[in-house]
Formats: C-alpha cells, sequence, structure tokens
C-alpha cells in the first residue's frame, strides 16, 4: 500500500455515501490500519450532497488537499466532477453513469450538463471508470445496495490496505444477516464491472 | 450493538461523538441530557440507542438520560444530579450554551459536586447553524476549565478525564468539539467501565443558594479553582509538544487545526516543534512562555476567534519576551472566519516562511454545475401548511420564521421566510412587527421549538393584544435534527412512554382565545383557518399537525401497509405547471418536451398535490409495499 490512501466518497443524501464509507473506515481498523472518515452532515440529508473522506495509512487531518484524491468515488456523475479540483492525473474516479437531477431545476432554471460533457472533462483530468451501479444493484436484488455495488468496483483497483474479502466480510456483518447474499452479490458485481473494463 | 458490547482493549471505528459517549459510559455517567443540535447530536442519540438497546437484551439501563425541553433546562436538570453528588453529562451545539448561559455562568460560582462535562459543539462554516460563534469565550467568560480534542480517540480519553477532574475541582468542565471532530471517525480503543453510583443525595447547604451575600463568597472560590486548574494544565497530558528538533519555528494550535498544522508541515516539509494544546483554559503558562522563548517565529493556528494568540501575546508581554514574532490573525495570515483545512494552512505557512507553496492550482470546473441545495422531502407536511396558507393571504404578508425543516420554505417556489434570528424568535418578532407597522404577520415555528423557546413570547402576544398570526408546523417530532423526541410526543428519549402536551392545550392554556387545528393535508380546511386566523383581532395560533412523512413511512412500513404513488394523466394535463411552479413537490420534473411528470421514486404518496392540480390530472395509479 502507499503510505497514505486519500478516498472521496460522495453523492446525494439518501445514496448510502456515509455508509460506505464508514465501511471503509470500519475494515481498516478491523485490519489495524490507521483511518480517518470524515463527512458532512444536517442540511445534507435533505437531498443535498453528501461527500465524505477516508483518509488511511500514514495521515494526520481528516481533510484532503487538493489534487491529492486517490480515488473518487461517485454515486451520481455531476458530485464526481464537482470534485475535481480534489483530482490529480493518476486520481481514479469510479462514477455511477446515472444522473439525479436536482429537483431545484425545475425552479430555478438551471442546467444539469449532457452527461457526455461531464465525463469528456473528468477523462482530460483524471482516469475514468464508469459503470451502471443502479442497474448492477438491481440485478443483486436491490437498488439499495447501490454503495455496495461501489464499493465493489472500488476493491477492484487493488489499492486498499486490506483484501477484498475482508471488505466485503465487514459489509455483510453490518447489515441484517437476510441482506448477506444481496450484499455479497452486489459487492461481486460491482468488482466484475470494473475487472471486465480492465481486460477489456 | 458494538459501542456497549466490544471488549476491553478492543479498537472500534467511532464518530467522535460517539466517543464522547463511550467515554463517559467507561467514566461511569449516571446522568446525561441534552437539547438536540448539529453537530452534537449523536452524543445523546448515542445514549437513547443504548438504552433502548440495554433494555431490549432484558439489561439494566446504568443511567438516565433525557432530550430535555431546552438546553437551560438540560444543564440544569444535570446540575442537580452533580449536586446530589452523581457523574452528569450535558451535550449540546455552540448556539444551545447560549440558551444556557443564565444557569451557567452561575454554576461555576457554586461549582459541581458528582463530575460533570459540559459538551459544547461549535459549528465554523456554519455547516448546520445560524451563525460560527466561538464558545471557548464561554470558557473565559465563565471561567471553566476546558479540554478540546482533535480525534475521536481524544475525544473518548478527555470525557473520562473530564470527568475525574471536574470531581477533583468541584467544578464543571467543557468539553469544546467543532464539527470536523463530532463528525469524523477514527479508531478508538475500549477500555473498562466504572459502576456509576445511581441515586444520589443532596445535602443541604447554605451556599448553594446564590443570594449576593452567597455569590459574593462564591466568586473568590471560583478564581481560586482556576488556579488550581491553572496546575493541574500545566502538568496534563494533553499538553505537549510534537517534534524535538531545534527549529527556531514554533506552531501552537488546538483541536482540529492541531492537525491541519501537521498535515501542512508534512506537505511543506518543514521542521518545526508543535505545541498541542488540549487543555485549553486555562492555558499552561508556563508551558506557554518556555516554548515562546525557545522559538524565535511562532505561528498560531486557530479557527475563529485569536484566542490563543491573544493569550500567548499577553503572556510573551508579561514575561517580557520580545524576540520572539507571533503570527496568527492579526498578521493577518490566518481568518477569523470559517474552518480550517490543509490547503488554507500550507499556503499561510509558505507565506510566512517564504516558500513555494506545492499544492496544485484550484481546478475551476468549466461546465456550470446545478447546484444541489437541500429541500424539504417530498410529502412534507410543511409544503402544505405553506402552499395553502399562501393561496389565501395578501402577498405583503411578513412571515417571521425559525429553525427546523420548515426553514427550507426560504427556497422558491414557496418563499415563506423573512425574517429569522435564533429558536424561538418567530413570535417575539410577530409580536413586535404587529406593533412596530401595519403589516400583517404570520410567523411559523416547529413543534420543538414550540416547546424550547416559544413560550415567553407567546405570553406576551396575549398579554399584550399583539395582533399576528403565530403558526405551530406540528409534524409530531424535532425533525432536521435527527427525528428526537420532544414534550408534545408521547414516548422519551430511553423510549419510555411519556405524557404528551398539546400545543393546542398549552396556547389555550396561556391564554390566546383564537386557536385553529388543522390537518395541513386537506388544504382547502388549512386555507379556511389561516383566514379566519388573519381576520382575528388579537394573537391566533394555527396548529397545522400532520406527522413528518418520514415517521409516516416508517410506521407504514411497520403496520405492513403499502405507499400510495401517484401520476400525472398526461392527456388531462394542461401544463398550467402549477404543482411545479408554486407547490414545488421535489417528485415532479419537466421531461425534455416540457411535459409535467412524478418521478415515482421519489414520491412519498402524500396525495396533497392532488388537491393542488386544478385539472384533476393528478392520480394514483398503484401502491407498491415498503
Ligand atoms: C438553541 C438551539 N438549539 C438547537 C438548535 C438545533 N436545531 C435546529 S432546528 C431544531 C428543531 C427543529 O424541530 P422542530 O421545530 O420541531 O421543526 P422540524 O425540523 O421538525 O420541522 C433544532 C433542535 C438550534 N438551532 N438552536
Ligand atoms: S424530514 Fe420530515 S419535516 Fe423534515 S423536510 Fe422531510 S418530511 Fe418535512
Ligand atoms: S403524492 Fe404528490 S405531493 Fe405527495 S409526494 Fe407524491 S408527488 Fe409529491
Amino acid at each position: 500500500m502507499k503510505e497514505k490512501l486519500n478516498i472521496i466518497v460522495t453523492g446525494v443524501g439518501g445514496q448510502g455515501v456515509i455508509t460506505a464509507a464508514t465501511l471503509l473506515g470500519k475494515t481498516a481498523v478491523a485490519s489495524n490500519v490507521n483511518v480517518l472518515v470524515s463527512e458532512v452532515h444536517g442540511m445534507a440529508q435533505r437531498g443535498g450532497v453528501v461527500d465524505c473522506t477516508v483518509r488511511m495509512g500514514n495521515v494526520h487531518s481528516p481533510l484532503l488537499t487538493r489534487g491529492s484524491a486517490d480515488v473518487i468515488l461517485s454515486s451520481e456523475p455531476v458530485e464526481a466532477l464537482r470534485q475535481l479540483d480534489k483530482v490529480n492525473d493518476e486520481t481514479v474516479v469510479i462514477t455511477d453513469v446515472n444522473p439525479v437531477i436536482p429537483s431545484t431545476v425545475a425552479v430555478t432554471g438551471e442546467k444539469y450538463p449532457k452527461i457526455e460533457e461531464v465525463f469528456k472533462e473528468l477523462k482530460k483530468h483524471c482516469k475514468l471508470v464508469t459503470l451502471d451501479a443502479h442497474a448492477l444493484a438491481e440485478q443483486a436484488g436491490s437498488v439499495l445496495t447501490k454503495n455496495v455495488v461501489l464499493l465493489g468496483a472500488l476493491s477492484a483497483l487493488d489499492i486498499l490496505p486490506f483484501p477484498k474479502d475482508l471488505l466485503l466480510d465487514t459489509i455483510i456483518k453490518s447489515f441484517p444477516e437476510k441482506y448477506a447474499s444481496v450484499n455479497k452479490k452486489a459487492f461481486e458485481l460491482g468488482r466484475e464491472a470494473v475487472l471486465s473494463q480492465r481486460e477489456a | 450493538m458494538e459501542i456497549v458490547e466490544a471488549k476491553t482493549g478492543k479498537k472500534i471505528l467511532l464518530l467522535g461523538n460517539e466517543a464522547i459517549t463511550r467515554g463517559a459510559l467507561e467514566a461511569g455517567v449516571d446522568f446525561a441530557t441534552t437539547y438536540p443540535g448539529t453537530p452534537s447530536s449523536e452524543i445523546a442519540d448515542t445514549f437513547s440507542a443504548v438504552a433502548k438497546y440495554l433494555k431490549k437484551e432484558g439489561k439494566d439501563v446504568p443511567f438516565y438520560f433525557e432530550y430535555s425541553t431546552n438546553e437551560k433546562v438540560a444543564l440544569e436538570v444535570a446540575a442537580a444530579a452533580s449536586f446530589s453528588g452523581l457523574r452528569a453529562l450535558t451535550c449540546m451545539k455552540h448556539v444551545g450554551l447560549n440558551v444556557a448561559s443564565d444557569a451557567f455562568m452561575t454554576y461555576m460560582y457554586v461549582g459541581c459536586k458528582g463530575g460533570h462535562v459540559i459538551v459544547t459543539a461549535d459549528d465554523p462554516s456554519c455547516h448546520s447553524s445560524q451563525n460560527e460563534q466561538d464558545n471557548r469565550y464561554y470558557a473565559l467568560f465563565g471561567s471553566a476549565p476546558m479540554l478540546e480534542p482533535s480525534t475521536p480517540q481524544e475525544a473518548k480519553d478527555m470525557t473520562v478525564k473530564a470527568f475525574d477532574l471536574s470531581e477533583k475541582l468541584k467544578l464543571p468542565f467543557l468539553l469544546r468539539t467543532t464539527t470536523r471532530v463530532s463528525h469524523v471517525r477514527g479508531p478508538v480503543k475500549i477500555k473498562d467501565s466504572r459502576k456509576p453510583k445511581g441515586k444520589g443525595f443532596f445535602e443541604k447547604d447554605p451556599m448553594l443558594v446564590t443570594i449576593p451575600e452567597v455569590a459574593r463568597k462564591r466568586h473568590p472560590v471560583l478564581i481560586k479553582k482556576m488556579e488550581d486548574a491553572l496546575k493541574l494544565s500545566e502538568n496534563s497530558e494533553f499538553n505537549i509538544v510534537i517534534g524535538k528538533s531545534d527549529s527556531e519555528i514554533g506552531v501552537v494550535a488546538s483541536g482540529v487545526s492541531v492537525l491541519h498544522a501537521l498535515e501542512a508541515l508534512d506537505i511543506l516539509g518543514l521542521e518545526a516543534d508543535v505545541l498541542k494544546l488540549g487543555f485549553t483554559n486555562p492555558l499552561p503558562k508556563e508551558m506557554c512562555k518556555n516554548f515562546l522563548r525557545k522559538h524565535k517565529t511562532v505561528v498560531v493556528v486557530e479557527e475563529l476567534e485569536p484566542i490563543i494568540e491573544n493569550q500567548l501575546k499577553e503572556i510573551a508581554f508579561d514575561a517580557g519576551i520580545n524576540d520572539v514574532k507571533i503570527y496568527g490573525k492579526t498578521s493577518g495570515h490566518f481568518s477569523r472566519l470559517y474552518e480550517y483545512n490543509p490547503d488554507i494552512v500550507v499556503e499561510q505557512f509558505a507565506k510566512i516562511f517564504n516558500l513555494k507553496n506545492p499544492l496544485p492550482d484550484t481546478k475551476e470546473n468549466p461546465l456550470s454545475l446545478p447546484s444541489r441545495p437541500p429541500v424539504m422531502c417530498p410529502g412534507c407536511p410543511h409544503r402544505a401548511s405553506y402552499y395553502a396558507m399562501k393561496k389565501v393571504v395578501p402577498k405583503d404578508v411578513v412571515y417571521p420564521t425559525d429553525i427546523g425543516c420548515y426553514t427550507l420554505g426560504k427556497a422558491p417556489p414557496l418563499e415563506v421566510a423573512d425574517v429569522l434570528l435564533c429558536m424561538g424568535s418567530n413570535a417575539g418578532i410577530a409580536n413586535g412587527l404587529s406593533k412596530a407597522t401595519d403589516q400583517k404577520i404570520i410567523s411559523f415555528m416547529g413543534d420543538s421549538t414550540f416547546f424550547h423557546a416559544a413560550l415567553p413570547a407567546i405570553v406576551d402576544a396575549v398579554h399584550h393584544n399583539h395582533d399576528c398570526v403565530i403558526t405551530v408546523l406540528d409534524n409530531r417530532t424535532t425533525a432536521m435534527t435527527g427525528h428526537q423526541p420532544h414534550p408534545g410526543t408521547s414516548f422519551d428519549g430511553m423510549g419510555n412512554p411519556a405524557k404528551a402536551l398539546l400545543v393546542e392545550d398549552v396556547v389555550r392554556g396561556l391564554g390566546v382565545e383564537h386557536v385553529e387545528v388543522v390537518d395541513p393535508k386537506n388544504l382547502k380546511e388549512t386555507s379556511e383557518a389561516f383566514k379566519r386566523a388573519l381576520e382575528f383581532k388579537g394573537p391566533s395560533v394555527v396548529v397545522s399537525k400532520s406527522p413528518c412523512i418520514l415517521l409516516e413511512l416508517h410506521d407504514k412500513k411497520e403496520r405492513g401497509e403499502p405507499l400510495d404513488i401517484y401520476q400525472i394523466d398526461q392527456d388531462a394535463c394542461k401544463r398550467c405547471n402549477i404543482c411545479i411552479s408554486r407547490f414545488g413537490c421535489p417528485a415532479f420534473y419537466f421531461a425534455e418536451d416540457k411535459s409535467v411528470h412524478i418521478n415515482e421514486e421519489l414520491c412519498n404518496g402524500c396525495g396533497v398535490c392532488v388537491q393542488v392540480c386544478p385539472f384533476n390530472a393528478i392520480k394514483k395509479v398503484k401502491e407498491v409495499t415498503l
């Protein structure tokens, strides 16, 4: 593992962003890796932006500096682009392809950019991996597992300081037993989606 | 539940706030009280969850916990426990201490018996607050010893220590966090818990009655206690120098700023000694003096007010140390505004020490991205209340508002919020406007806010016959901060049944003559009620009562009831767009061709939009199981 690992987990309120970040934190603690997970709360619950930072290894601050993200894990394309200031050429951005259009655009007249434009911009600045996490979560058995699909995708990058099975184990143990198989499937589908792109 | 079950010695991931609760449990806390508020809420919510969990497991709950009516009551209830020899914790957000401040200031004179930890969670950057006041001033103002953790592990360790020291000094301790301490998760090592006492005993003591004669005697006692606190601070394990270099550069910081500073030094490859302050009131004077003497340049990194910085200058002045240059806010480098981050600290260190800032330039986003402000949920009863009210009242009505989910009604299309100071201010402002102007006034507050801070203002309205409409949006919960119970709910924070006070009974009891109770999901009835209330001369109260839709969904799920889903009949829709331009439920959206649709994944099935549509185009289309 690198001496420090900087991950941003981002998305929209209700997409399980904080849960995903917490699961990474829990797994790090279980494998005795130093970790700090920071989150913004409060008003974010009502459909606002939620972003968390997960920093592992030899780190001090819970927040990361400009251009220092190793990975951005996003459950919404525009929210991935909103983190542009945190990326560098080597940053891997993993994002779900499904836009969540803010309800307020209907009232304010703001525009949601074309999704191809969003991806084009991201590609200019970092390494982009896209997947239809929503569809994969549905395929796994519940759209609520979208965050687990994304964690599976992240595990395929081989940069986490713990084995993917430990992460999966933490995920499964953190929810009631009846969701174990759905979560496992969601995780594997996310992982596969990234591995197959790598081979291609 | 890991936070109670984890074995001694085990490391678990805890939120800063959870670590405080765990610390209190390890210290054998007997009493915990609060009024919720971000970023402090999880401390109390964890007590609540632990109590419910232990009850479910058939185990004894070793502490008493309550969501008090407001922060002042919370502090008084817990102070009483301390007077009886029990250990107590009271937690609140920064502005909560304003509410509790009257009790707080004199409590310091009286002092405590059982250890009492008062947690204030500050919110630099106003992530979820009406201001970013620096509550370290309360430590100076009230002469309260104060600890400031940087990490979850420290949050726990300091909580445990604060109980011991508070008991030793017989003085309540402030534990001050900020959002980036309260809401950061990190590894925390679990230790054994001390056994709580359970019941205490109140021993009568004339020195507890702060008549002027007693107060005059207590004040010097307080000053003496703070001298003892200074000795503790000088020797505290929480005040340390990090780094053993012979550098001429020193950095002084507390709270999360310590972490940003260490990060910044790493990034710049700068050698410096860092004086990390955790016991920050009183500041360890000797330690600071030595640090100032040893370094030619000292940079103070602290968010918000220059509290450490000013004291360091005072210490330098008194000790005649004049060959040290102190950088911070007065030198123009660090801001008194907003929270810090490592970028800010790197930039200022680079400036001060003439180094190149190695961080890349800010990347401007080439596309303009739509904002994503928080909004009231689809199906929120507040939206229905506002819509029904606005339909029938004149355009120039002034709307004093308050703090809760309903404050989000400030945004278009509802725009029902004209002035707001603090919790409860809606009613007091309504009173004043009704006398100061000839304008029509309708004010708004939630039910939790009503009990918290609005009763005296309503009494004022009745006594002086102020001509205004005061609305209580009674959604049966404290929604904004995480759905905590309040005096109007039929259960308490430990999950026990509790006497529920009815808002309408209370206001009638206060002497309000015109009281309307409506269900906002019935738009017509609600509109009529507002019309009558506005016509009434004198104070009137509208209680708009319907549970928060999230509670309703939760209950539906428990009862196994389905959720109704609504859709727009495109043949019947005349594209008047009222449902979006006036009502604005977030489940509505325009398709590319400008037709209006309901996003079925977002619809919470309240059915109110059916009454909004003038062409009966909105219909229930299906039921889904939750
Ligand atoms: C003095 C003070 N304490 C606590 C808070 C935090 N806070 C913000 S809104 C709110 C209560 C909201 O409850 P309610 O009035 O019932 O409205 P709802 O959110 O349920 O609509 C609280 C406790 C605050 N802003 N000020
Ligand atoms: S949480 Fe409840 S009260 Fe708050 S916006 Fe949502 S529905 Fe309304
Ligand atoms: S029924 Fe209508 S108003 Fe209610 S949540 Fe659904 S779309 Fe919104």
